[in-house]
């Protein structure tokens, strides 16, 4: 099947389950929506869901008049955004080169250990998605760890381990 | 009994290492013992590996504790830190820690004294001085200053500020715009975070002045992403900014109009080139444009559009308020004034250093990084971010300057520094570079949207030992077609790093294959 088979699949599927007034409330807020506003647009859009629905990036296309090729040309291009849904939580570990010498390779292994997830990917009972970066700028004291927007600095295996399975206790 | 000021960074470095936490510890602990605190959450003073670094306010001095943990809390108040007393983590007068009693402070003069989020303890500060100097001599004065002070672009490109200001200035346009690269993609790099989160005021005083003297109302700041404190501390201070009537229509009653808006980024690397920054402006995809036109002349929605770095914009208002020459006096040739180099990777004292062009790599390493974190030799660095050269051991004594920088096939850029001990492998360094363009490019191009793939997979055979040569011919030819033929710097300079890996650490590369190796 081809990946534009597979998304028109999926949304047809995911069409009625979807609450798109999420979507349309954002569009109301940001109107009148031009071009211009596109990236804060998806911002907001991704911020509401945890991802970018296609669907509700369609459903928005038709409620702006933006051409649906700009949109989904503006979601593609950016790492930020993604069409997938994401874990209730994402833990994104930097691969920058401060990170890397100081052991930021084996940050990453622990997580993906302890998660048994690789980049990109979300674990089945979607707690976490794992994602690497480029460098988080907090490199003077790296290996550099973001889970859910918190910055963890100085970062060891064993305190990554600690702080996993701390969420997944506390939560089971 | 008095109130004492107690400062406790909200810089995201600070708050990775439990900031938060220690502040919330000394607030409850005050509470129950009933002392007076007033928690300030200042911006860093670039001493990263201090890191949280508090201080108290005694006598009007303040005084600095390192390293301080949320366990430490307990102990800081038996001891009495809230008069200074004695602690295994005190650390005596901030002022007088060495680290940062040492550097040339310009740029970074405010950031971790003031509170960031005050306008008051800005003015206090000398803040809006240069802007209200600027008001009272005209735009003429402005531009001469910038001209003269030398002050060269520190996002990398080190264009001289000046010259782009004063092309804005001369064309004819109903609208201009001042935008703000703060991208900051850079592996390695943060002063721009720590200038934004510690003195985010300087940074909206340099982009009105920037307005003034060119004739622009309305200025951008481009955030990356990945920094969500700064976004929090820069939208915050400006509306108080903002409703102190320092941002806004007809500015103090001079009859100037300029106001800032943050728009955030969405993880592309390429999106800090100048062009790809203002298509994302435009809410496109981040894809470099062709140059002709300069931004300078046809810019942001093709309107003259001035784009300068961080803090480029921030060096600004004391070169106005205290004259171009008094900024060029630091420097060398053509390399004038201050910059804040970023220590970081294998190193001891990691953070921000504020030096005038000339301070060399080994000073830099030595005197205030404190060797390696290892404690191993050091055998590579590389200065300048991700596209930028390595240097071997031997070329630490070359100081810091663009030309000098320049000559040896390397570059300053926005000066970060990553350090890399003798169990560095160069060939993975290498690799990570060619990698880093394949991921990262936008795609206009092909010396640099297939050659990147192609660069790793040539690097992958000459590590596996096959065809050797050939395929390090190859390699250098691939690097020469990039450098050669690709439309911006990101397929233009990866060859930077490449090359640099190949020619300085060939024993990498499977030079003398079969001779043992110490760096496995
Ligand atoms: C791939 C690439 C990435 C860049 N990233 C940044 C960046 O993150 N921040 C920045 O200020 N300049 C960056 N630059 C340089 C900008 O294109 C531009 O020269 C600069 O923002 C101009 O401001 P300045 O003159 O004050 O340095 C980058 C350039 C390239 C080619
Ligand atoms: S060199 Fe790379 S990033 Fe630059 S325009 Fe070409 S493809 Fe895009
Ligand atoms: S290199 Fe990891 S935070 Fe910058």
């Amino acid at each position: 099947m081809s990946q534009r088979q597979e998304v028109a699949v999926s949304t047809a599927q995911n069409a009625e389950s979807l609450d798109l007034s999420p979507a349309m409330g954002i569009v109301e807020e940001m109107s009148p929506v031009t071009s211009g506003d596109i990236i804060p647009l998806l911002q907001r859009i991704q911020d509401a869901y945890g991802y970018l629905p296609p669907e509700a990036v369609l459903s928005v296309c038709e409620e702006t008049g933006l051409p649906a090729s700009k949109v989904f040309g503006v979601a593609t291009f950016y790492s930020q955004f993604g069409m997938e849904p994401k874990g209730k939580h994402t833990v994104r570990c930097c691969k920058g080169t401060a990170c890397h010498v100081r052991g930021g390779n084996r940050v990453l292994d622990t997580v993906e250990k302890t998660l048994g997830i690789r980049d990109g990917e979300t674990t089945k009972d979607m707690r976490f998605t794992q994602e690497t970066v480029a460098c988080l700028g907090a490199c003077a004291l790296a290996p550099v760890m973001v889970m859910d927007n918190t910055y963890y600095g100085k970062m060891t295996p064993r305190r990554t381990e600690l702080l996993l399975k701390e969420i997944l206790k506390e939560e089971s | 009994m008095p109130t004492t000021k107690v400062y406790v960074p909200r810089e995201t470095t600070a708050v990775s290492v439990g900031a938060h936490e220690v502040a919330l510890g000394i607030e409850r602990h005050a509470q129950a013992t009933g002392e007076s605190v007033q928690i300030i959450r200042n911006g860093s003073w670039g001493a990263s590996w201090l890191e949280p670094l508090v201080e108290v306010e005694v006598g009007g001095t303040r005084i600095a504790y390192g390293n301080v943990a949320p366990a430490d809390v307990p102990t800081l108040f038996e001891s009495g830190f809230l008069q200074g007393g004695e602690h295994p983590r005190r650390l005596g007068p901030t002022q007088g820690i060495p680290y940062l009693a040492n550097q040339d402070r310009w740029s970074f003069l405010r950031c971790g004294a003031i509170d960031p989020g005050s306008v008051e303890d800005f003015k206090d500060h000398k803040g809006f001085t240069g802007f209200e100097k600027a008001l009272a001599e005209g735009p003429e004065f402005v531009l001469e200053a910038v001209l003269k002070s030398g002050l060269r672009g520190r996002g990398g490109a080190a264009f001289p500020t000046g010259i782009k200001w004063r092309t804005v200035a001369d064309a004819e346009s109903d609208q201009k715009y001042i935008t703000c690269n703060a991208d900051e993609g850079d592996s390695g790099t943060f002063s721009d975070r720590i200038l934004m989160e510690g003195d985010p005021m300087s940074l909206f005083e340099g982009m009105a002045i920037a307005g003034y003297a060119v004739g622009a109302t309305k200025g951008y700041i481009y955030l990356r992403s990945e920094y969500p404190i700064t976004y929090r501390i820069l939208l915050e201070a400006l509306d108080e900014v903002r409703d102190a009537g320092w941002l806004g229509r007809d500015i103090r009653g001079s009859g100037f109009d300029f106001d800032i808006d943050v728009h955030l980024g969405a993880g592309a690397y390429i999106c800090g080139e100048e062009t790809a920054m203002l298509e994302s402006l435009e809410g496109k995809r981040g894809m470099i444009r062709y140059k002709p036109p300069l931004p300078a002349h046809e810019g942001l929605f093709g309107k003259p559009t001035v784009v300068n770095n961080v803090v480029t914009l921030a060096s600004v208002p004391d070169i106005v308020n205290l004259g171009g020459e008094v900024y060029a006096d630091y420097g060398v040739d053509q390399s004038k004034g201050t910059l804040a180099f970023q220590l970081a990777g294998n190193i001891k004292r990691g953070g921000l250093v504020e030096k005038a062009f000339g301070v060399t790599l080994r000073e830099l390493i030595e005197d205030w990084g404190g060797g390696t974190a290892s404690g191993r030799p050091v055998r590579a660095v590389q200065v300048g971010g991700p596209l930028g050269a390595y240097l071997t051991a031997d070329q630490l004594d070359i100081p810091m300057d663009y030309e000098a920088f320049t000559a040896i096939g390397a570059i300053v850029g926005h000066g970060g520094i990553v350090v890399f001990d003798d169990t560095v492998d160069m060939a993975v360094q290498a690799r990570f570079a060619m990698e880093f363009c394949a991921i990262e490019s936008c795609g206009k191009c092909t010396p640099c949207r297939i050659g990147a793939v192609r660069g790793v997979e040539v690097i992958d055979r000459i590590v596996a030992g096959e065809d050797r040569e050939l395929n390090l011919d190859l390699l250098a030819e691939l690097c020469d077609t990039m450098e050669d033929a690709s439309l911006c710097a990101m397929g233009g300079m990866t060859p930077f790093p490449v090359r640099s890996a190949v020619e300085h650490f060939p024993e990498d590369f499977g030079a003398g294959a079969g001779e043992e190796r110490i760096h496995e």
